[in-house]
């Protein structure tokens, strides 16, 4: 049932608990387990189509329903020079029309059957989904359905032109968001003429630029069977899993080989941005080019930031910047490890006259604990609730899909989640002093301010 | 006709789809307490929240916001547990935890690997009657809930819009507060305003403690009646609810804000569920469901078919209807007209939609999609535990038995052609309409300066 009572929560990070499904807001929150009382991780199958994909499988027979994810090499980092927001459009252009169907018969197709069909398209990589009940008079149908999504979509160049026109109106929405225009200018600071310095929707130039054929080009070259991850969790035996990846994938095009990962150059030196926006708060954004997945040094990383700021409501930015001083409704710092080295960001939002504090406050907590790393009591609470809290990791379908597309899409060893456990107790203090002393540089940190200058500064204007 | 044998068979199959919920145990403690115990057996793990009869429904001019500022407070420590110790406890044993107010409740909410309930159990029972309220700490957290409401609200055009037409909606009933308060309330709180609350709100005959999870419901009555047991009941009054009086006649107000794009919000007085499943229009809520449904339950749907893409006069479009709720709501259309198009052409289009499903057909097949969707979405919800307990606590702290969560699919599945249209006819009239539109009000470009890092990075603030 539709449950959209506008609620207000003590943390962003329970944000608000709007829209039919409440679940990507509690997962925003998940945390985890203890030694004792694990039930092992789920089983995780894999093997490889005839048309070259890898599959990765999880049988669960508990409710009757399936999710199936397809991940393709085709996110914003495969754009072509000048043509950013392009990876965006094709993905949300696959539903607009494939064969003989337009996008509403597409749509109707998947809605009759109460399946849920869903794309999203990042950094690294884009996606499909489905989600249906497992009676295969209803899945069967709904995997023809995204099958033919993904293989044939039509591209109609009325469809094109309207997406086109639907994306420039959510880059103008972005402008009225102190927050948005801050990330975007942070991540274009912090990468310089690297990709991930680009904003995944474009520019409003760039997207009026990308023409149909390049989103043709794009799909036939990025959403090939060989770049393509399929991951399947639910009700289905191997024999089923396998008879549906293979009819999935046979039909996608052949693909081209991705080129090598583009390389990043390191910023030498950091900065402050500041941009005037009429809002009441200030969005910070301070940090810089942190960790790739699989990064050896992840674990340390993981942890120490845990302690630093990833922890909810346990955490030394949130004492210091929240507790203590009341100073911000929000304030975290996280590792985003992405194929390259995704952001380290620390982050608050505090009114416009308490900026320059409330930033003095981020920095110190940071530059201590880089300096001093943590306690020996930090690092226990740490692992404890980590480690405690893992079983709340698995604990849906839908989480057991989030990470094994993961594991999946990033080549993580098959046992990721066997092993998460002991490789976060593992962890020593040296490690996360010593991790974090390489990995992050406070004097190259850019610092992104978005909102009313502060008053000493309007004053000289 | 085979096209209707079809649709037939697919409404058979998805019936045939299993139903019905693992049973829900209910106890009373002597004291008013009352326990909801959820089985779910499928990962080692509990979630655990307390709902309260209290929310912003519940307060008056001058006091706005104070029920969700209490929430805050509920962190800020008791004799026993004090500052931060909650926290830290649910931390250390691997849980996740955070709160949330809406207009009729308040509830807290902690998940854990399942040995460990008792942990919150104790803690919960510990503050629903023993918080100490500090003029400290309240000080530094009305800051944090200012912050709060500058994020949400103050600088989110759309929200602010929001927030305005709930208060030009209802003339006299609590819905025209903000969940979070208006500001000049947040900044005339005292803490004393606060301890007055939480004598009166906070007991165990207002609240009901539902736990979800892989548990014994005997053993969680018995851990239950050890913590909450010993505590007393107290008086609790009856809310003083003002009713809504009867709108005459059309509103329209204009929100001018310094934003990028224009916004359109119409908002319908419509009904709630009851609890009288004998009354003679308790089918009407299930109806504005299906309603809700018809016009933007997927892309299939009519807003997304005629107005974003057909006319293309929509950049985004989307409807909202709570069918629980403690007071008489709100049926809510929210859109972004698209590119070179006006709210006024929105609005008129949107209406013309609302007229074809008063004087047109409601196809079999539009219907049986709708249902189609509600049945499915019933077994997807159980992938999450937090969603199955937050439906339970909806319901009872709306005042309707949680039972009739049960009855959901099954009255949807009844609800006809004939009875949309009628709900539509009966509740989507001029008279019991707002309009609301956000304005934007152009705003210099803004000016971007960057620094290198020299000395002032780190200098003082």
């Amino acid at each position: 049932m539709r449950v959209d009572n506008g609620v207000t929560a003590r943390n962003a990070a329970g944000a608000r608990l709007q829209g039919r499904s409440l679940i990507p807001a509690v997962a925003a929150i998940l945390l985890l387990l203890g030694a004792q009382a694990a039930r092992p991780a789920p089983t995780l199958e894999h093997w490889q189509t005839a048309a070259g994909s890898q599959v990765f499988f999880v049988e669960s027979h508990e409710l009757p329903m399936v999710d199936v994810r397809l991940l393709f090499d085709a996110g914003t980092v495969r754009e072509p020079a000048g043509r950013n927001g392009l990876a965006v459009l094709t993905n949300s252009l696959l539903d607009e029309g494939a064969g003989e169907m337009d996008a509403t018969a597409i749509s109707f197709e998947f809605e009759r059957l109460g399946a849920q069909y869903g794309a999203a398209s990042g950094y690294d990589y884009a996606s499909v989904s489905v989600r249906s009940l497992s009676d295969p008079a209803l899945l069967e149908p709904a995997l023809q359905n995204l099958r033919r999504v993904v293989a044939e979509p039509a591209f109609p160049g009325k469809a094109v032109e309207r997406q086109k026109q639907r994306l420039l109106v959510a880059i103008e929405r972005k402008r009225q968001s102190p927050g948005e225009i801050a990330r975007d200018a942070y991540h274009a600071a912090i990468y310089g003429d690297h990709p991930y310095a680009l904003p995944n929707d474009g520019t409003l130039d760039s997207v009026m630029s990308v023409q149909r054929r390049d989103i043709v080009n794009f799909h036939r070259d990025r959403y090939g069977a060989r770049n393509a991850r399929l991951v399947i969790v639910g009700d289905l035996d191997r024999e089923q899993a396998e008879a549906l990846a293979g009819e999935l994938t046979a039909g996608l095009p052949r693909g081209r080989a991705p080129e090598p990962f583009p390389a990043l150059t390191p910023v030498e030196q950091g900065g402050e941005i500041r941009v005037e926006h009429p809002s009441s708060q200030v969005h910070i954004l301070l940090g810089q080019p942190g960790i790739r997945r699989g990064d050896p040094d992840y674990f340390p990383l993981y942890v120490g930031n845990h302690i630093l700021g990833g922890g909810g409501f346990v955490s030394r930015l949130y004492e210091e910047v929240r507790e203590k001083r009341g100073l911000s409704y929000g304030a975290y710092s996280y590792f985003s490890p992405r194929r390259g080295p995704g952001p380290f960001t620390a982050s608050l939002q505090t009114r416009g006259d308490q900026q320059e504090q409330a930033l003095q406050v981020m920095r110190d907590t940071i530059r201590d604990f880089i300096d001093r790393g943590p306690t020996q009591a930090e690092l226990e609470a740490a692992q404890n609730n980590i480690s405690g809290g893992f079983p709340l990791r698995l604990d849906s379908n839908g989480k057991i899909l989030g990470y094994i597309a993961m594991i999946g899409f990033y080549d993580l060893p098959r046992d990721y989640l066997d092993t998460f456990v002991d490789k976060v107790n593992a962890v020593t203090i040296e490690q996360i002093r010593d991790a974090f002393k390489r990995r992050l540089q406070p004097e190259r940190f850019v610092t992104v301010m978005v909102g009313p200058n502060p008053p000493a500064a309007r004053e000289a204007d | 006709m085979r096209y209707a044998v079809y649709v037939f068979y697919l409404v058979a199959a998805l019936a045939a789809a299993p139903s019905t919920h693992s049973q829900v145990h209910e106890f009373n403690l002597e004291n008013g307490l009352k326990l909801l115990v959820k089985e779910d057996r499928r990962a080692p793990v509990v979630v655990s929240q307390i709902w309260y009869r209290i929310g912003s429904s519940y307060e008056h001019d001058g006091i706005t916001g104070i029920s969700h500022a209490l929430e805050h407070m509920m962190f800020q420590g008791t004799e026993k547990y004090p500052d931060g110790e909650f926290s830290r406890i649910i931390a250390e044993n691997g849980g996740n935890e955070n709160a949330f107010t809406g207009k009729d409740y308040t509830a807290y909410f902690q998940m854990l690997e399942k040995s460990r309930l008792e942990v919150s159990l104790e803690l919960e029972a510990d503050r629903m009657r023993n918080l100490l309220l500090s003029e400290e700490e309240f000080r530094k957290e009305i800051e944090v809930v200012k912050e709060e409401r500058r994020l949400r609200t103050e600088d989110n055009p759309v929200a602010y819009l929001y927030e305005t037409a709930l208060a030009t909606a209802f003339q006299t009933a609590p819905y025209r507060h903000p969940i979070i308060g208006w500001m000049a309330d947040l900044d005339a709180m005292q803490i004393g305003d606060l301890k007055t609350w939480y004598d009166r709100w906070y007991a165990p005959n207002n609240a009901t403690l539902v736990v979800a999870g892989d548990v014994e419901p005997d053993l969680v009555h018995r851990l239950t009646q050890k913590h909450f047991g010993p505590l007393e009941a107290s008086m609790v009054p009856a809310p003083r609810t003002l009713p809504e009086v009867t709108q005459q006649g059309m509103k329209r107000v204009t929100v001018k804000r310094p934003a990028e794009l224009p916004h359109l919000l119409m908002a319908y007085k419509t009904p709630v569920l009851r609890d009288q499943a004998a009354a003679p229009a308790s089918w009407e809520p299930y109806a504005l469901e299906v309603l809700a449904g018809v016009l933007d339950g997927g892309n299939s749907a009519r807003l997304a078919t005629h107005l974003v893409r057909g006319e293309e006069v929509a950049a985004s479009i989307g409807v909202s209807y709570d069918l629980a709720g403690r007071l008489d709501g709100l049926f809510i259309i929210q859109a972004a007209p698209a590119r070179g198009r006006t709210v006024g052409e929105v609005e008129q289009a949107v209406r013309e939609q609302l007229d074809n499903i008063v004087s047109g057909e409601i196809s079999e097949q539009e219907l049986a999609r709708v249902k189609a969707q509600v049945v499915s979405s019933d077994v997807y919800e159980r992938d999450s535990l937090f969603y199955q307990a937050m439906i339970l606590g909806i319901f009872e702290t709306t005042g309707l038995p949680w039972r009739l969560a049960d009855e959901y699919v099954a009255r949807i599945q009844a609800i006809s052609a004939g009875q949309v249209k009628q709900v539509a006819d009966k509740y989507l009239r001029d008279d019991g309409l707002t309009v609301a539109v956000l304005e934007p009000q152009s705003r210099q470009a803004p000016g971007t300066v960057r620094r290198p890092a020299g000395g002032d990075q780190h200098a003082g603030g």
